[in-house]
């Protein structure tokens, strides 16, 4: 059987030879013009004036387009329909989209959008999270608050206490190919459009919306991305509306590409928060209630918003068992570019909250933070099992599956957690100038979009007469593996070896109606679909089979390349054969929708999960207490992939996910001005983590273990989870940082060299 | 004219292209050879990587910032190139498929040229020869698992590209000249020509800024201001040489200087990066004026026949401002024979491949227990590089203690004022540059201070 087995990417050797095609690979038909945005050089003001004339003027433009020109309402929002394409008079962001230039080359269209004469009234823009609060400029009417327990009442009461505010920094994606979109205009107006992007089916959905079109006449395809991680889920729609805009209005193949500082200056990033917290707890490093106030910075328009700052709510216990608990979000909106979805989707934001609070209680009381954290761990799906009562998280669902007890006591073993916490203390006595800090931190990560009815998915297979398989479903793959992952569950189906089964684009003629690949959820809705999809074909051939050699269907086995009924074999060919010329339909659709869920999200209570995923991780980090400069030394984790699909994949998701959540904690800075220009829209400015910033040793171990719940071969999800391991890079900081003084580090976050310095300077100096 | 050069073993010819074309935009629009991809179009992210290959041997260079004369006599190298000519796999190939290597595949074909010229070269240090290749998905450990793994295999036959070399070339609006006198002529004749050497900066002002860069002038062929010579004064080092030259033979004289090379670009942009372009450009940022400020190097400058020569930081006069008439341009810089006392620590948020936020460099000589001489100098502290010309006087004739460190580093704010910008605030800059002198006195005294060299 093909699952389980570690194959690589089913692209490698496209990847590996150049021949893999992008977006922007595919050869455009002759006479295709490209486009190019002008953007507004001002964060918040009134336009008063637009002199498009030099922009008419510049070689190879064929039409300028502003908002007046668009005979329809074109909007790029995936919620609030609240961004249009181009700017109607006012602009709300350094970097919003005023005016579209149709041009025939990328160049042409670039250089002369550069031309342009805009007078824009300026307005002092809100740009800070209390600029906003004194506005009261926001999202929803006010604050959202989730909770369990009375934990005003409990915190009064509690044996101890403590309080602490730090800034969580947002996180651009850097996925390496920028966005990019093409549109071929067909007969009878209808479009066919190429997108890089996580999901296609908005796409399809925005474009006929843009065009006045019903959804039949818009087919949009997507081989790969190179790279999403949220940065694709509704950001690649003004690209596409842009191409099927300027197709319409020129009848010719439109397409657009962000170079990379125009994408980092356009395109939304991960929110970034400030978090306030009040903690009770007891010697025993028992927390008894918490309270969070969370205040997410959102930008312009709503974009995802509100499900991004909920989800963070619905992981500010992580893994802990708290009695009272409060949380009060506040959404933010500032005239920066709308933050959007990246990799946890807010989870991030809300887990760091707590492991902070963990952090902050353990130096107060001297104790291990590990041991503190277990202290507060939910009762473990063992002993629930048993009949212990299950923890309830603060949103009122039963945690039943809690794997960490035995993770965490595995981990802290295979690493030596405590020799080397000793050893480092020894080092740390000894040098003064270089400190050493360890950390360690869970993961529990809640599995389904939260919004509940995105938890649906499609599948179309066909299976041909010489026994080759065509696959197709709803999810689209930015490099995680998800096409291989599910070829591996259709060869598993049909018992065939994996170069039977033909992986192809993600197409919203083949599968309609799909929902982001997000949430981590791409395997798991995509593969049960498939499985659907492949069941029922091989339903049908295994009762034809059956009548052909007079048994039973049950009795037709498929394995091995081949179809065993009773005594008789055949080649899974022959045995497709057989079934086609018997008129057996060889074609079907297969749907999946998640079980159990049930969730209210303005009252916070339910069950929004199917489940959850887990994770731990040990890291190791050294600083240099004269500049603040540190790395990571060593990490070692221990991940819940439940019965992995494919282990060599789900590896790579850990690996890449704990160095990119580890970038997103130390080097990685958004920095904008006091204009509310952002001054890091280029690699050059913005570091995510170079090939030497990977731990020196790097330990990566799946925890062997079934998913409790029914899914696709008891599998768990992993695209997100492993990135909050790399919150254990951050708190090693800490820690290193507290070995220099008395005082708690309060790390805010990206800690920087700059960061760790000013750390350094609280707890030597109490500043 | 024709510039004329070898693509994975063909001969290309090409008339009438414009000077500022680059190679990526070329390979990708003409020849439809979308392996190649632009990440950045910067030179940051190396996801536009080939292999260039000329009389110096086979290097890497950023496609995005690679002008087409430039490649003049040169062999190409794409990652359509790598795999053998009946489609055999590469060994780095295949060992990138069977550890993982890619995912989203986009970074993919720069990693490939990166690691086949690392492997046609024998060269093991991965993490400085992938420094310039940024992948988003994998977080690196695959890829270095797959390096080492193919490293042992033998070079396949079609890696190795003999340039094919060429005569002088120019063309409409360019020229290229071949010898340093050739320049001077030239300069002085068309003063507002602008002059390019590795294109690592001046690329950008194409790609990024949309400037037409009017006359270009190519430096890359003069062959006298590609030489590095041993004189009487010390190490005469030509304006054309490149950070990968600089960063050998600096290993061998100043390692901290050469440690700081390894830093300050990766392999593409250090073999394509000029001294002369680095000291010329004026940057405050730039991170070799502050070393060669401590080492006492002079700077050789030449206008038509008249050369003059000057202490380089009487080069640097104000922000954006540099001691060079029209027509007149940077030939070499000497550097000082001298023990090595030199100490460079250079502070950016990413160890490799970033711009600094404060490069600072030591040069203080120590006899009998005094300071006897103290050349300290700055980027990113004042809007030129710039000696501490304060706290060099707090040292000199002081016992070289504790004690005396700490009572220069009030000087640091007398000699700079820093600004705040995305890289760093001001008070940090000045406490950074003071942590720098404290560095600099206890790695003297043998105490560790370098994180870099903690190892796990």
């Amino acid at each position: 059987m093909s699952v389980a087995k570690p194959l690589p990417h089913d692209a490698a050797a496209l990847h590996v030879t150049g021949q893999a095609r992008y977006v922007d690979d595919i050869p455009a038909p002759a006479g295709t013009l490209h486009l190019a945005f002008g953007l507004s050089g001002v964060a918040r003001g009134r336009i008063v004036s637009m002199d498009l004339a030099p922009v008419r003027a510049a070689p190879g433009v064929v039409a300028v387009l502003t908002a007046e020109d668009l005979a329809r309402d074109a909007d790029t929002s995936p919620s609030a329909h609240d961004e249009p394409l181009l700017a109607k008079g006012e602009v709300f962001f350094e970097g919003q989209a005023l005016f579209l230039v149709i041009a025939t080359s990328h160049h042409a269209a670039r250089h002369a959008a550069a031309k342009a004469r805009v007078g824009i009234d300026a307005m002092p823009p809100i740009l800070t999270v209390d600029e906003a609060l004194a506005a009261d400029s926001r999202f929803e009417d006010g604050p959202r608050i989730y909770g369990k327990g009375d934990a005003p009442a409990a915190l009064a009461t509690a044996p101890r206490r403590l309080q602490g505010r730090f800034d969580l920094g947002g996180q651009e994606h850097f996925y390496l190919e920028g966005q990019a979109a093409m549109v071929w205009p067909q007969e009878g107006g209808d479009m066919m459009v190429f997108s890089s992007t996580q999901h296609p089916t908005e796409i399809q959905h925005k474009v006929a919306h843009a065009l006045g079109l019903p959804m039949h006449a818009v087919r949009v395809e997507c081989r790969r991305m190179g790279g999403g991680f949220g940065g694709k889920e509704s950001q690649g729609n003004a690209l596409a509306i842009a191409c099927a805009v300027a197709a319409q209005a020129t009848g010719r193949p439109c397409k657009m590409r962000y170079d990379r500082d125009d994408d980092m200056r356009i395109t939304g990033k991960r929110h970034d928060f400030r978090i306030e917290y009040d903690v009770g707890f007891d010697d025993t490093g028992r927390v008894t209630a918490v309270s969070f106030h969370h205040y997410a910075r959102c930008g312009w328009s709503m974009d995802l918003s509100l499900p991004v700052a909920d989800r963070a709510m619905l992981h500010a216990d992580n893994a802990y068992d708290l009695a009272h608990v409060r949380i009060e979000s506040h959404r933010l909106k500032t005239n920066t570019a709308s933050a959007t979805a990246f990799r946890g989707f807010g989870g991030p934001q809300g887990m760091v909250g707590i492991e902070r609070v963990m952090d902050h209680v353990a130096h107060t009381l001297g104790m291990d933070p590990a041991e503190v954290r277990r202290r507060n761990y939910y009762p473990s799906a063992a002993a629930v099992a048993k009949g212990a009562e299950a923890g309830t998280t603060p949103y009122g669902m039963a945690v039943t599956d809690f794997e960490l007890h035995d993770m965490t006591a595995r981990l802290l073993e295979t690493c030596d957690y405590a020799a080397r916490k000793a050893a480092i203390a020894d080092w740390n006595a000894a040098n003064p100038v270089i400190k050493r800090g360890i950390a360690f931190s869970p993961v529990k990560f809640g599995i389904s979009f939260t919004l509940t009815h995105l938890n649906q998915a499609g599948a179309l297979v066909h299976v041909y007469q010489d026994g080759s398989i065509h696959l197709n479903h709803g999810g689209t793959e930015m490099g995680q593996g998800l096409f291989q992952k599910i070829a591996q569950v259709a060869a598993s189906r049909f018992g065939v070896p994996m170069d039977m089964v033909k992986i192809t684009a993600t197409d919203t003629a083949k599968v309609p109606n799909t929902s982001a690949t997000a949430a981590s959820s791409g395997s798991d809705l995509n593969g049960m679909a498939v499985k659907a999809a492949c069941d029922t074909i091989r339903d049908r051939m295994a009762e034809h089979l059956a009548e052909r050699y007079q048994t039973t269907p049950d009795a037709v086995r498929f394995e091995g390349g081949e179809v065993i009924v009773g005594e008789a074999r055949m080649s899974f060919a022959d045995a497709a054969k057989s079934a086609w010329m018997a008129r057996v339909s060889l074609s079907a659709t297969g749907f999946y929708k998640t079980p159990k869920l049930e969730w209210d999200r303005i009252r916070g209570t339910g069950r929004p999960f199917f489940y959850f995923a887990y994770g731990c991780a040990v890291t190791e980090v050294a600083i240099d207490t004269l500049t603040g400069e540190n790395r990571i030394l060593r990490a070692d984790i221990l991940h819940d992939c439940g019965a992995s699909l494919n282990p060599a994949l789900d590896l790579g998701q850990i690996e890449g996910a704990y160095v990119q959540g580890a970038g997103w904690l130390t080097t990685e800075e958004l920095v904008w001005d006091d204009t509310g220009r952002l001054r890091t829209h280029a690699p050059s400015t913005y570091k995510i983590p170079a090939c030497s910033d990977r731990p020196d040793i790097f330990n990566v171990t799946l925890w062997d273990g079934q998913n409790r719940e029914d899914t696709i071969y008891r599998s768990k999800a992993v695209g997100e989870p492993p990135f909050m391991l790399g919150i254990s890079a951050w708190l090693a900081l800490s820690d290193a940082v507290a070995a220099c003084g008395p005082a708690y580090p309060a790390l805010n976050a990206p800690a920087t060299a700059e960061e760790v310095w000013r750390g350094l300077q609280r707890v030597r100096h109490g500043l | 004219m024709e510039i004329a050069f070898l693509l994975n073993g063909e001969t290309v010819r090409l008339a009438g292209i414009s000077a500022t074309t680059t190679l990526l935009d070329w390979l990708r629009g003409e020849r439809m050879l979308t392996g190649t991809k632009e990440g950045c179009n910067e030179g940051d992210c190396g996801a536009c990587t080939v292999i260039v290959t000329d009389a110096g041997g086979a290097r890497t260079l950023n496609a995005c910032i690679l002008f087409l004369p430039q490649l003049h006599g040169k062999a190409v190298r794409t990652v359509e190139g790598i795999a053998g000519p009946g489609g055999e796999l590469h060994p780095v190939q295949q060992a990138m498929i069977d550890h993982h290597g890619s995912q989203c595949g986009f970074c993919t074909p720069g990693f490939i040229t990166s690691m086949a010229c690392a492997h046609l070269n024998g060269a093991r240090d991965f993490d400085d020869q992938l420094a310039g290749n940024l992948c988003r998905c994998t977080g690196y450990a695959p890829i270095i698992r797959a390096a080492e793994a193919a490293a042992d295999a033998p070079v396949p036959d079609w890696m190795r590209d003999t340039a094919p070399g060429a005569g002088a070339v120019q063309g409409a609006g360019w020229f290229a000249p071949e010898s340093a006198d050739h320049l001077a002529d030239l300069y002085a004749a068309h003063p507002d020509a602008t002059l390019v050497a590795g294109a690592t900066d001046v690329g950008l002002w194409v790609t990024k800024q949309m400037r037409d860069l009017g006359k270009i002038i190519f430096l890359h062929r003069c062959s006298d201001l590609l030489r590095m010579d041993e004189t009487p004064e010390g190490l005469r080092i030509g304006a054309g040489v490149t950070m990968d030259r600089v960063l050998a033979v600096m290993a061998g004289r100043h390692p901290s200087f050469a440690e700081m090379v390894r830093r300050y670009g990766s392999a593409q942009v250090r073999n394509a990066a000029t001294i002369g372009g680095n000291i010329a450009n004026g940057s405050p940022i730039g991170d070799n004026p502050p070393a060669l400020i401590a080492l006492g190097a002079k700077l050789h400058l030449r206008k038509g026949d008249a050369r003059r020569e000057m202490a380089i930081e009487d080069f640097f006069l104000s922000y954006g401002k540099q001691d060079r008439a029209p027509g007149e341009f940077v030939e070499a810089v000497t550097i000082p024979a001298q023990p090595d006392r030199l100490r460079v620590y250079k502070l950016s948020k990413r160890f490799d491949q970033d711009i600094s936020a404060v490069c600072g460099a030591f040069n203080v000589t120590v006899a009998d227990g005094t300071v006897t001489t103290a050349r300290i100098a700055f980027g990113g502290m004042a809007g030129v590089p710039k000696r501490a010309t304060a706290v060099e006087q707090a040292l000199i004739g002081q016992p070289w203690s504790e004690a005396t460190v700490a009572a220069a580093l009030p000087a640091f704010a007398e000699d700079f004022t820093p600004l705040s910008d995305m890289r760093a605030s001001a008070d940090y800059r000045l406490g950074a540059a003071q942590a720098m002198m404290r560095r600099c006195f206890l790695e003297d005294q043998g105490v560790p201070a370098n994180v870099l060299e903690t190892a796990p």
